[in-house]
C-alpha cells in the first residue's frame, strides 16, 4: 500500500508543477501591463509603479514564479488587492462554506443515487427503471443554476418552506445553517445522484450476472445478502470512481450554486474576484479548489484499490 | 488512375450514408438530431423567425405574463423573452460550435503530435494536459476569463481551452495503436514524411471517434457558455444570452417566467445534444449491428 502511494503522489508531482505554472501565469498573462490591469486606468504612473515592486513584476519571471511558489507552500498566498487581507485568511473563512455544499451534494447523491440505481437493476426494464433512466439523463443536461432557481421558485416563493438565500455558519447558528444548505446543496447534488445512479445500475447489472452471485444463491443466501453484501461491495466500485472523477464538476456547480444562492464561498471569492480585479483573491482559490480536486482524486484512487483486491498495493 | 481515387472516396461515402441511416433508426438519437437542428435552424434564420424586435420595449407590457402576444411573457423592459430566446440561441450556437471546431482542430493537432512522435515530446505534452484536466473545466474558464477579461470572444477561447486537453488524449490514444499498423508502416517505407502520414493516414482513421466526442462535448460547452454568461463573465448586455437572461430573471422572482423559459432552452438543447451525441456514437460503433 504505501509504495502504491507513493508512486501516485509522484505522478501528481508534474500535474502539481502545471496547475502552480498555469495559476501564477494569471497576473503574467495580463495584457499590456498588469499593474494598469489591477489598478484601472486612471491610476498614476508613481501607484503603477509601487504596484509593481510590490508584486516583483520587475524582476525575472522564473524568479517571480519561485518566490510565489516557495511563498505558496509556506501558505502565503499573498495579500488582497482590494481589501489588503491576507488571502490564506479569506480562504479559511471561505472553504467550510464550499466544503459543506459539496460533502452535502456527494452524501445526497450516495443516499439517493445508491438505492435507486440498486432498485433500478433489481426491477429492470419495469417503470421505475425507466423513471430512472430518464431522471439520470436529464440531470446531466441540467445547468446547475436553473436547478437553484426553480428550487427557490417552488420551495421558497410558492411553498414558502425554506429561505431562499443566505449563509449563516453551522457552529453559529445549527438550524438556520441546516435550513439554508437545504437548497444549494439539492442543487448541486441532483446531478450528481443522476450520475450515480445511472452508475450503480449498470454496475449492478453486471455484478448480479457473474456467476459468484449465482454461487451465493445456489448456497441459499438470502437474496437481500446478495445484493447488499456480495452484489454492492463489488458495484461499489465504479461508483466511488464516478464520484471521485466528478468531483471537478461538483466544485464547479459549487461555483455557480454559491451566486445563486448568495453564500460565501470559494467559488463566489472567485468570480468577485474577477469583477474586483483581485487577482491575488483568484489566485488563491483556485490553486485551492484545484489542490482539493487533485486530493479527493488521490483519495478516490486509493479507496478503489482498498476495496478491489485484484489492484495490486 | 481514376480508379483507385474512385474506390478511394466511395467506401467513405457509404460509412456516412450508414452513419446517417442508423442515426436515424436510433430513437434518442433522431430526437437529439431533430432538436438541434431546430435550435441551429432557429439560429442561422433568427431574424425571420422571432416574433418581435428583440430590443423591442413595450410599455405597456412590461413583466407580462404568457398571453397571446407574447407566448413566453416579458422582461422586466417589456422585450419579448421568446425573441430574446431565439437570439440568445444565435449566441450560445455561435459560441459552442466554435469554441469545440477550435478545441477539436487543436487537440487533435497535439495529440496527433504527440501520440506520433512519442518519447519526450509526448511525455511534456500529455504531462501538460494532465495537468489542464485537474482544474474542473469551469474553474479553468474562470481562470482563463480572469486573464483576457469577460466578453462573448472570450468565453469562447475559455471554453475552447478548456477542451483541448480531452481532445488531445483522445486523439493521442489512438494513434499510439494506429502508428504501428501495417498501412501506416508501408506509407513509411515509401518515404511519405511525418506530417504526410500524419495528415492523410492517421488522421481520416481517428476523426470519426473525435466527431463522435465533439458532439458529447458540445453540451458541456453548452453549459459553461451559460454558466459563465449567467456570472456575467460572457457576452455582455445588451447581446442577449440565456444564461444572462436567467441571472436578470434572479431579480424578478415573481416574473416566474424570465427564470424558467431561457433554462428550458439550456437543458433541452443540452439534452438534445447529449441525445445526438450518443446516437452518433452508437451508429458509428462498427461494433453493433443493423
Amino acid at each position: 500500500m504505501h509504495r502504491y502511494v507513493l508512486k501516485r503522489l509522484v505522478h501528481l508531482v508534474p500535474v502539481l508543477f502545471v496547475v502552480s505554472v498555469v495559476v501564477f501565469s494569471i497576473t503574467l498573462l495580463l495584457p499590456g501591463d498588469p499593474t494598469l490591469a489591477i489598478l484601472g486606468e486612471q491610476a498614476s504612473q508613481a501607484e503603477r509603479l509601487a504596484l509593481r515592486e510590490k508584486m516583483g513584476l520587475d524582476r525575472p519571471v522564473l524568479v517571480q514564479y519561485a518566490t510565489w511558489l516557495g511563498q505558496a507552500l509556506a501558505g502565503d498566498l499573498g495579500r488582497s488587492l482590494r481589501t489588503q487581507e491576507a488571502v490564506s485568511e479569506m480562504l479559511a473563512a471561505r472553504m467550510p462554506v464550499t466544503l459543506q455544499l459539496t460533502l452535502g451534494a456527494i452524501v445526497l447523491a450516495v443516499v439517493v443515487g445508491v438505492p435507486l440505481g440498486i432498485l433500478a437493476a433489481l426491477r429492470r426494464n419495469s417503470w421505475i427503471d425507466m423513471l430512472c433512466s430518464a431522471v439520470a439523463m436529464s440531470g446531466v443536461a441540467l445547468p446547475y443554476f436553473w436547478t437553484g432557481m426553480l428550487l427557490i421558485i417552488l420551495f421558497s416563493l410558492v411553498l414558502r418552506w425554506l429561505p431562499p438565500s443566505g449563509y449563516v455558519p453551522l457552529l453559529q447558528d445549527p438550524v438556520g445553517n441546516l435550513k439554508l444548505m437545504i437548497l444549494p446543496t439539492l442543487t448541486v447534488g441532483a446531478a450528481m445522484s443522476a450520475l450515480v445512479m445511472r452508475q450503480t445500475r449498470t454496475a449492478m447489472l453486471q455484478v448480479l450476472s457473474q456467476d459468484f452471485i449465482r454461487t451465493a444463491r445456489a448456497k441459499g443466501v438470502s437474496e437481500a445478502r446478495v445484493v447488499l453484501r456480495h452484489a454492492l461491495r463489488n458495484a461499489l466500485i465504479p461508483v466511488i470512481t464516478v464520484i471521485g472523477l466528478q468531483t471537478g464538476a461538483l466544485v464547479g456547480g459549487a461555483v455557480v450554486t454559491e451566486t445563486v444562492f448568495g453564500m460565501p464561498g470559494l467559488g463566489r471569492m472567485v468570480v468577485e474576484g474577477i469583477f474586483e480585479r483581485d487577482f491575488a483573491a483568484v489566485q488563491g482559490a483556485i490553486l485551492v479548489i484545484v489542490a482539493g480536486v487533485l486530493a479527493v482524486n488521490l483519495a478516490t484512487d486509493l479507496c478503489y484499490a482498498a476495496l478491489d483486491r485484484r489492484i495490486k498495493l | 488512375m481514376s480508379t483507385p481515387a474512385i474506390a478511394a472516396i466511395a467506401p467513405s461515402e457509404g460509412a456516412f450514408a450508414r452513419t446517417a441511416r442508423r442515426l436515424m433508426a436510433h430513437r434518442l438519437g433522431r430526437i437529439g438530431l431533430l432538436v438541434s437542428a431546430l435550435v441551429a435552424f432557429c439560429a442561422a434564420f433568427a431574424p425571420w423567425v422571432m416574433p418581435h424586435d428583440p430590443a423591442g420595449i413595450d410599455y405597456e407590457a412590461i413583466l407580462a405574463a404568457p398571453h397571446a402576444k407574447y407566448w413566453l411573457g416579458t422582461d422586466e423592459l417589456g422585450r419579448d423573452i421568446l425573441s430574446r430566446i431565439i437570439e440568445g440561441a444565435q449566441v450560445s450556437v455561435q459560441v459552442v460550435f466554435l469554441a469545440i471546431a477550435l478545441a477539436f482542430v487543436a487537440g487533435s493537432l497535439i495529440g496527433l503530435a504527440s501520440g506520433y512522435f512519442g518519447g519526450v515530446v509526448d511525455d511534456v505534452v500529455m504531462r501538460v494536459m494532465d495537468g489542464l484536466l485537474a482544474f474542473p473545466i469551469l474553474v479553468l474558464a474562470l481562470a482563463i476569463v480572469a486573464v483576457l477579461g469577460p466578453d462573448l470572444v472570450n468565453a469562447m477561447i475559455a471554453i475552447a481551452i478548456v477542451n483541448v486537453p480531452g481532445f488531445a488524449r483522445l486523439v493521442r490514444g489512438q494513434v499510439l495503436s494506429i502508428r504501428e499498423l501495417e498501412f501506416v508502416q508501408a506509407a513509411r517505407a515509401l518515404g511519405a514524411s511525418d506530417l504526410r502520414i500524419m495528415l492523410r493516414h492517421i488522421l481520416p482513421s481517428v476523426v470519426g471517434n473525435v466527431v463522435v466526442y465533439a458532439s458529447l462535448r458540445a453540451s458541456t460547452a453548452l453549459i459553461t457558455e451559460s454558466s459563465l454568461s449567467f456570472l456575467g463573465l460572457g457576452a455582455q448586455p445588451p447581446t442577449p444570452t440565456w444564461g444572462g437572461m436567467l441571472a436578470t430573471g434572479m431579480q424578478y422572482w415573481d416574473a416566474w417566467w424570465m427564470s424558467v423559459f431561457p433554462g428550458l432552452a439550456i437543458f433541452l438543447s443540452a439534452l438534445a445534444l447529449n441525445f445526438l451525441g450518443d446516437g452518433l456514437r452508437d451508429a458509428m460503433d462498427s461494433r453493433l449491428q443493423d
